[in-house]
């Protein structure tokens, strides 16, 4: 709650480190690669945006760094650190611990993220209490306090309230409570006002951005939403089939993106502003898991598709403001 | 083409009548939609936009037929709606594409009989003159004759929305209604949609009732839009003026809440509370407990259409210009 934990990003070390990580899914016909080399970082108190179409790998990642992978999915190569020391291969009692305490998870639908047995006041003070040295009464006035942060109406009355009891919006607000009130130092939101109304969502996403600045806390915003990217966030990776297709400033990814797949997505995002006879759109979807072309995984809905495309994977390299991983840009052959 | 005058529509949501009765209450009813007006030109669309709960949906299920209004009347080139269901030269004048294109085609069936289906039920061709329209309504909307030999599994999210678009259009009607067609799926495919379906309205003259809650959408696709609150049209009228001049509290609150691309880092002003229930609505104006405007009268009474320009919006402050 202190301004002094405010900074601007970057001025600080990264507190997440993600490095070349790779999720595979083993199945009957062979191993499926979800996320294939994805590596960026976030600093404290920066919002980053995750974004890309379903089956892009976003969430994937999401819940590769909260240490909550689907099995059979695994990590199978690369490393996350958080402020130095890796967390992807802890066993499984001590990344209970980190998650929770360091790492806040908020998720896309409030109704199944709260038990619907216990009051939301049960809630916050177990976890509280799990990760925090209070004591019953000490957690309970914590616990009021954060609801009324996140602007819960008469938060001293309602506390005992069950989940049943408050609206879509209120009860994403007791989610974002619950994943704040350990005071983790990162926070990975999914789609966390995808399921909510416009007006609410201004409102959900007003809140995340303001605490994250107060409490100098870094967010993970993995959306699909481009507007909520573009009005949150400090920075924004564009995933596309498993890769991070460019990231940047985001300012720069919205106005001047550099791989033809994010200019292609900005174009066929209708504007409220202005009407335009036809959205451009990308031919084509995204592929499948087990039919990622070779080379650049967007060459065959690539407009500039080169012959080096169809061969060599591209990495990630400075494009104007930006890094993007497209053979446009920089070198060609590695 | 298509004329809703006080359009009503509620939805019995009392507790089952014995438990009602033994604890002596009254039947609750919900007023989905609430004297709503509004018209459609031959060959535009009229969009409707809000929030979930407002009665979209519902409005969109009677102008095809499949509710009948509680009180109003919905007519269909004058003609009134719920007499025209039977007819069925008039029913295959109409049809209606669905948000989840998951759920709205049969998994059993192959795509050429999903689309073949209001072909046979209209006997508008026999024979092997089936297959060939099946064939050419496939290539219509951007998919290969060949892939009519498929399940809808089989196919993407977006092409299974061609397969509605196809199957909709397969009755020859003039006009459609649009439910949310766009809302499940992904931005790049939704812009190969939203583009497949203003072609198409330009080439076969549709008339098209667009429903969805995302105003950006809307904007590229209507003429006119009509904004919904609890059930009612606050404000309508040609979608460009509602844009640039959004005269209405509740409409400037929508528009102002819109994330969008050109808002980089911007700071907003969230305007709070959350849409009541449509069992008890608040009386009045409906929207009075958000509304930044409200004074006592909005509490009272029930705002009166006043014409703006060529905009009709229902509220006390722009009428008498307090807003």
């Amino acid at each position: 709650m202190s301004a002094a934990m405010r900074a601007p990003a970057g001025e600080h070390a990264a507190l997440l480190e993600v490095r070349d990580l790779r999720v595979e899914f083993p199945t009957r016909r062979g191993v499926l690669r979800a996320l294939d080399g994805v590596g960026f970082t976030i600093a404290r108190g920066e919002v980053l945006g995750v974004v890309g179409e379903s089956g892009a790998g976003k969430s994937l990642t999401g819940a590769a760094i909260i240490g909550l992978l689907e099995p059979p999915g695994r990590i199978a190569g690369g490393e996350i650190r958080l402020d130095g020391t890796r967390i992807d291969n802890l066993p499984q009692r001590a990344m209970r611990q980190v998650r929770g305490k360091r790492i806040g998870a908020i998720f896309q639908d409030p109704l199944t993220t709260l038990n619907p047995l216990l009051s939301i006041g049960r809630q916050l003070i177990e976890t509280i209490r799990t990760h925090l040295p209070l004591s019953e009464g000490e957690a309970r006035e914590r616990a009021i306090r954060w609801l009324e942060e996140v602007g819960i109406p008469a938060a001293r009355q309602r506390i005992d309230a069950y989940p049943h009891e408050f609206s879509g919006g209120m009860r994403q607000r007791v989610v974002i409570a619950l994943a704040l009130c350990a005071e983790p130092e990162l926070v990975v939101a999914d789609e966390p006002t995808t399921a909510l109304d416009v007006s609410i969502q201004a409102q959900i996403i007003a809140l995340l951005k303001r605490l994250a600045a107060e409490h100098g806390t870094a967010v993970m915003l993995v959306t699909h939403d481009m507007g909520v990217i573009a009005e949150t966030c400090d920075r924004v990776a564009v995933m596309y089939a498993g890769r991070i297709a460019e990231i940047g400033p985001v300012r720069e990814v919205v106005k001047h993106p550099s791989h033809p797949y994010t200019v292609g997505l900005m174009g066929s995002i209708p504007a409220l502003d202005r009407k335009v006879a036809r959205l451009t759109q990308i031919d084509g979807a995204m592929p499948r898991l087990s039919a990622i072309p070779s080379g650049c995984a967007f060459n065959p809905r690539c407009p500039k598709a080169m012959a080096v495309c169809r061969e060599a994977k591209p990495e990630l390299r400075p494009a104007g403001a930006t890094l993007a991983a497209c053979h446009l840009y920089g070198a060609a052959h590695v | 083409m298509l004329e809703a005058v006080e359009v009503t529509r509620l939805f019995d949501v009392s507790r089952p009548f014995l438990a009602r009765l033994m604890a002596g209450e009254a039947k609750r009813m919900l007023r989905a939609v609430d004297g709503a007006s509004f018209a459609i030109r031959r060959g535009t669309t009229l969009s409707l936009v809000g929030e979930s709960g407002c009665g979209k949906s519902t409005m969109a299920r009677m102008a095809v037929g499949l509710y009948a209004p509680s009180a109003g009347a919905m007519r269909f080139e004058g003609r009134e709606l719920s007499s025209a269901r039977r007819d069925a030269g008039l029913r295959r004048r109409m049809n209606m594409i669905f948000q989840d294109p998951y759920a709205s085609l049969n998994p059993r069936w192959r795509v050429r009989d999903i689309v073949a289906e209001p072909i046979r039920a209209f006997r508008l061709a026999r024979g092997s003159a089936v297959a060939e329209r099946v064939a050419e309504l496939l290539v219509q909307v951007g998919l290969s004759p060949a892939d009519g030999q498929k399940y809808p599994h089989e196919f993407s999210g977006g092409q299974r929305q061609r397969v509605s678009i196809a199957r909709a259009l397969a009755s020859e009607p003039e006009f459609l209604v649009c439910d949310e067609p766009t809302s499940a799926l992904d931005v790049s495919v939704q812009a190969q949609i939203l583009n497949l379906m203003k072609g198409l309205q330009e080439r076969l003259n549709l008339t098209y009732l667009f429903i969805s809650h995302n105003l950006a959408v809307v904007r590229h696709m209507s003429d006119r839009l009509g904004v919904m609150y609890l059930g009612r049209i606050v404000e309508i009228g040609p979608a460009e003026a509602i844009f640039s001049k959004p005269q209405h509290p509740y409409t400037r609150l929508l528009l102002e809440a819109i994330p969008d691309l050109e808002m980089v880092g911007r700071a907003r002003t969230p305007v709070g509370g959350e849409v009541p229930s449509p069992i008890s609505p608040p009386p009045g104006c409906t929207f009075h407990p958000r509304c930044p405007l409200a004074r006592e009268q909005c509490r009272a009474e029930r705002p009166a259409v006043t014409r703006v320009g060529d905009v009709e919006v229902a509220c006390h402050a722009v009428a008498q210009g307090w807003g």
